[in-house]
């Protein structure tokens, strides 16, 4: 079974801080990583690869240094990378994303099943995958926490929604997007990173995977960001003071009754 | 194409537009140049197009003028005088509306009387035709009701088919859902399907009187960045929108309105998803995302007996019990409870973080809730700073005294 699973790099957000004076990210010496939730959908194309046989392919698309995520995916045992980087690209929304997304797959021979992250840290959107199964014409399930029954044609999957989860047999080829119930992550292993050094990167443009130009890029997205801001700073509180616990415990409740929410 | 560019003799090397960018698209590069007023400066501002998204954040931050941006305007992909009306999603499931469909159809109520035109809402399904007399009475001025055992089960093919015929049918020029789990897969799959944009996650909604454009405000970068974001030339223009942003309207059972049933023939549609079976998580008490009152706990409680007692605070002040990351890894409470950017996004009415320090992931799950109480040993942690009530002090004796109080308060 050949699986691909989709990923992105990202700003590393556990180190994203504010600037308290300013309100604005403070971005020096942020490094690049993984989109976390990406973490799983390699760990379960790994897993499933290894269970079904066959082989696991990874796509990013985005600047040349992503090739870095790429490598360190490939250092956990999937078997080939490839980039698709090109200025036509460049300021791509969740549709145009998808559309570069699903031309590239299509050049990739007999893929039966597409695994991406639920969504990404950066733009938390959880609007590619989905978006990826329609303009491929294949079936997808999104939130998947647990796949199961991998048959030739089919596979079993269970989806988490807010109270419960639906259980779900869909027909192959298929996409899906994990959630991190889904399994533990591997760690590399060393020889792993050695072949994930070694390994060569194809790098794909615009013309290697045959897409349109109008769709790709800001110019094919049909969302456009008017502006950026910071968000307004929530005001700070009152401290509440007092004796001991009991004391402070009950100013609270006397504040929070006065505000209906005793 | 979009082009940008650093006027070399404008640019003092400031760095502010370096801090504006939200893609860290701009770095200082040490070059000696001279400005237009004869003055010398050391640095000037690069931009990297590869990460660039010609967002104009620097533009409006640079005080000097020193940065042009000319984006390329294009025609329209569809003719948007053909498309009116706003229009809701009423996400179901097993006959229950999810509650956040009540909330999206109070703001299209705004955004419709902004724009001159009706609230619809789409209610999909089988055998729930019942539940439209309480859309209208919640504010739609036209239900449009598809009632068809293939939509018995939500499945995305399906609904998905049926809800993008109706689109190009009707022709609304908003359609506003809920991003819930469910939303957020369905509407991408519409959305890629019309060939048209959808805003995830929007925490404001606004229109732009002269083009009519939907001005969809939502949070990047784990809400470090608020973003403004249009779909000017594709129609319908689509966003969900999460739990609790807007405030339903009373329902008004003397509204009027009227239903139209749709039919679809489902036998073009490719089904490739069966479904099976449901299993309902029994361990949440109470769904996290919809309760108005959350008692939360982190690293701070040390260890799973710590939870008993936020239980009883909860239990007391009627709400749900909510954890911190860190109290999920640590394996002290279920996932199910994790608030933050990789757990449930919450906005109650109050939260209660006791021992939770207020990490940035935890504070995007959880910082739209409108009273705060924080309740931590370390006065200078972020979580007690934004909180609207703090109290320093060892919560193993804070909280059992405010339960205490809080039952004394109610009389139990």
């Amino acid at each position: 079974m050949h699986i691909v699973v989709c990923i992105k790099q990202v700003p590393a957000t556990t180190q994203v801080q504010i600037d308290a004076k300013t309100g604005t990210l403070k971005r020096e010496g942020i490094e690049s990583i993984i989109n976390p939730f990406d973490e799983y959908a390699i760990e379960e194309g790994i897993r499933l690869k290894e269970r079904t046989g066959g082989k696991c392919t990874l796509l990013t698309m985005g600047p040349p240094q992503a090739q870095t995520a790429l490598r360190e995916a490939l250092s956990r045992g999937c078997d080939d990378a490839v980039l698709l980087s090109d200025r036509a690209f460049a300021g791509a929304d969740t549709w145009a994303t998808a559309y570069a997304l699903s031309s590239a797959i299509r050049m990739m021979p007999d893929v039966r099943l597409i695994i991406c992250g639920k969504q990404a840290s950066d733009g938390d959107t959880a609007q590619v995958g989905p978006s990826i199964a329609e303009m491929l014409d294949i079936p997808h399930v999104a939130y998947v926490c647990k796949v199961t029954d991998v048959q030739p044609a089919t596979m079993r999957v269970e989806r988490m929604l807010e109270d419960g989860v639906d259980v779900l047999e869909m027909q192959l080829p298929a996409l899906i997007t994990v959630v991190k119930e889904i399994n533990t992550p591997r760690m590399p292993s060393l020889r792993g990173m050695l072949a994930a050094k070694k390994k060569e990167i194809p790098v794909w443009t615009r013309e290697t995977v045959a897409a349109d130009e109008q769709k790709l890029g800001l110019k094919g997205s049909p969302t456009q960001v008017m502006r950026t801001f910071s968000p307004p700073p929530r005001p700070g509180g009152e401290r509440i003071t007092g004796a001991d616990a009991a004391e402070c415990a009950a100013k609270l409740v006397a504040k929070l009754s006065a505000a209906g929410l005793v | 194409m979009n082009s940008i560019s650093v006027v070399t003799a404008k640019c003092t090397g400031c760095t502010l537009c370096v801090k504006a960018c939200p893609f860290g698209a701009i770095a200082m590069k040490q070059e000696e140049h001279a400005l237009e007023s004869g003055r010398t400066v050391k640095q000037l501002a690069v931009i990297d197009l590869a990460k660039c998204t010609f967002c104009g954040a620097c533009v409006e931050a640079c005080k000097f003028a020193a940065i042009t941006l000319v984006k390329e305007k294009g025609a329209a992909a569809v003719n948007l005088d053909e498309y009116r009306d706003v229009w809701v999603y009423a996400e179901q499931r097993r006959g229950e509306v999810a509650p956040v469909v009540y909330e999206l159809l109070a703001e299209a109520r705004t955004l419709a009387g902004k724009l001159g035109v009706n609230v619809a809402a789409v209610l999909l399904g089988h055998n729930v035709s019942d539940r439209a007399r309480d859309l209208i009475s919640h504010g739609a001025d036209i239900v449009y009701s598809v009632n068809d055992p293939h939509l018995a089960e939500f499945l995305d093919e399906p609904y998905a088919a049926c809800l993008a015929h109706l689109i190009r049918e009707e022709k609304p020029e908003i359609v506003l859902m809920g991003a819930t789990n469910i939303g957020r897969s369905f509407a991408s799959r519409v959305a890629a399907k019309i060939c048209t944009g959808l805003t995830a996650d929007c925490t404001a909604l606004d229109i732009d009187p002269a083009t009519r454009n939907l001005l969809q405000t939502r949070p990047a970068f784990g809400g470090n960045i608020m973003a403004t974001i249009l779909t000017p030339r594709h129609r319908p223009q689509m966003a969900t929108v999460r739990h609790k942003v807007f405030k339903p309207l009373a329902a008004d059972p003397s509204r009027t309105g009227r239903v139209v049933e749709k039919s679809f023939d489902f036998s073009g549609v490719k089904i490739r998803t069966k479904f099976l079976e449901f299993i309902k998580d029994v361990s949440a008490k109470v769904n996290l995302a919809e309760a108005d009152i959350i008692v939360s706990g982190g690293r701070g409680l040390g260890g799973p007996d710590g939870f008993k007692l936020l239980e009883d605070l909860a239990d007391a002040l009627g709400g749900a019990v909510g954890s911190s990351r860190a109290a999920v890894d640590a394996g002290w409470i279920p996932y199910s409870h994790q608030v933050g950017q990789t757990g449930r996004t919450v906005a109650p009415k109050l939260y209660v973080a006791c021992g939770i320090s207020g990490q940035i992931q935890h504070l995007v799950g959880m910082g739209s809730s409108e009273v705060i109480v924080a309740i931590n040993k370390d006065p200078e942690c972020p979580m007690m700073k934004l909180a609207t009530y703090s109290i320093e002090g060892d919560l193993f004796e804070v909280v059992p005294q405010i339960t205490r109080a809080v039952r004394a308060a109610k009389g139990r």
